[in-house]
């Protein structure tokens, strides 16, 4: 913060082509649109926009979930499941079927199929059998966890972080709170 | 049928007002269907025209569009309001997220409790005048121009101003301590299609009184 390198005095902060770029939704932008994840047209945006911002309000609730008081674990767990399998899951499972291609937009990978898999994979670690009822999903998450990036993030010693614990916790609780 | 997008939300500001704003500050007339009652929300959602069960929700060009930040993408970039490049459009996104960080307390201030209300507005006068207006003052006056980013009218500068406002609507002198945001405020109020918005008639919605908490509550639950 002294530094001055957080515009809003907030993390995250990526350094990127020059820019010390705060914002996690403005960093996310421009990392899809400099590495053509963003689809072709507005149109493809609108709906990768749609669906990204979606899976974002189901990862905000798997993200504080480990900061909620003991007392209201067991209700916030059941809202996320409930969220996952009513509101969100439903959504894409009904989109791939329609259109019967591999990726959520236009026929190619793009930043809303990276933040599903990413999704799906939490929701996973806290209910193994979440996707009984999806078979497109299930599918999905196969294809997408085999595309060669993908499937070097998801191996041992790459960056990807593990579930949150108490460690992890207490290291955030400690860095942001006076 | 017309052409004109269509706004489905409460008659109020919420999510839906800076939505409002674009569409005005880009000249575009829109019309809106206003829900009044939780069977007008019901409605809505069984005939299936929202995405994830949630307003607001705009129609327009024929998508049925969710989530506010992915109808304000579209509406910005559709009508030039979000920079000429890459570069752009991240000063842009930076400094709107921000700004919405900031409007949820603007927001969420007339329904604070009475007796928090007090330390809520210290809190929002703390943010707003120690984390962002700061940070606005300093690009204006580092680069000198009018306009926040890329020398020209973007959704940067509209969201601004609507911040810019509500902030005054909390406390009237929060402006005070920076005149280079006191001649923003003057100076983009005063762009045609934005100067109409803020004229009385217009589609611009009051702010947010206590007394519809019930039936805003009633919808929604």
């Amino acid at each position: 913060i002294l530094d001055g390198s957080l515009m809003f005095q907030q993390l995250p902060l990526v350094e990127i082509d020059g820019m010390k770029m705060v914002q996690t939704r403005a960093i996310l932008s421009y990392i899809a649109g400099k590495y053509n994840l963003y689809g072709k047209d507005l149109k493809e945006r609108a709906f990768i926009d749609m669906y990204v911002e979606g899976i974002t309000d189901l990862m905000h609730m798997i993200m504080m979930f480990p900061f909620s008081p003991p007392e209201a674990k067991e209700k916030n767990l059941a809202l996320i499941m409930e969220r996952a399998t009513h509101r969100y899951f439903p959504v894409f499972e009904k989109a791939l079927k329609q259109h019967g291609q591999d990726f959520l937009v236009g026929n190619r990978v793009s930043w809303a199929d990276v933040q599903l898999i990413e999704a799906i994979l939490a929701v996973e670690e806290k209910t193994p059998a979440v996707l009984l009822g999806f078979p497109q999903l299930q599918a999905f998450k196969t294809r997408m966890s085999n595309m060669p990036a993908i499937k070097k993030f998801l191996q041992p010693g790459s960056p990807r972080k593990p579930p949150p614990d108490d460690h992890y916790v207490a290291t955030v609780l400690k860095v942001l709170t006076d | 049928m017309s052409g004109k997008p269509k706004l489905h939300y409460f008659n109020g500001r919420g999510r839906m007002e800076s939505i409002r704003w674009l569409l005005a500050a880009a000249g575009v007339e829109f019309e809106e269907c206003f829900l009044e009652t939780r069977d007008d929300l019901l409605k809505l959602l069984k005939s299936g025209a929202l995405l994830f069960q949630q307003v607001p929700m705009v129609e327009i060009d024929g998508i049925k569009m969710v989530q506010t930040r992915a109808i304000g993408n579209y509406i910005a970039a559709k009508y030039n309001l979000y920079g000429k490049d890459l570069k752009e459009r991240a000063l842009i996104d930076m400094y709107v997220e921000a700004i919405i960080d900031l409007d949820e307390l603007f927001m969420s201030h007339p329904f604070q409790p009475a007796d928090k209300k007090e330390q809520h507005l210290a809190n929002i006068v703390d943010k707003a005048t120690n984390r962002h207006f700061p940070v606005y003052e300093k690009v204006l006056k580092d680069h000198g121009q009018d306009f926040l980013v890329g020398n020209q009218l973007s959704r940067a500068d509209v969201q601004l101003l609507e911040a810019l406002l509500m902030a005054e609507e909390c406390k009237p002198d929060i402006l005070a301590k920076f005149p280079l945001l006191q001649s923003f405020k003057a100076r983009i109020s005063n762009v045609p299609t934005i100067k109409k918005f803020l004229q009385p008639g217009s589609q611009r919605k009051p702010p947010p009184q206590e007394k519809d908490l019930p039936k805003v509550l009633k919808i929604f639950n």
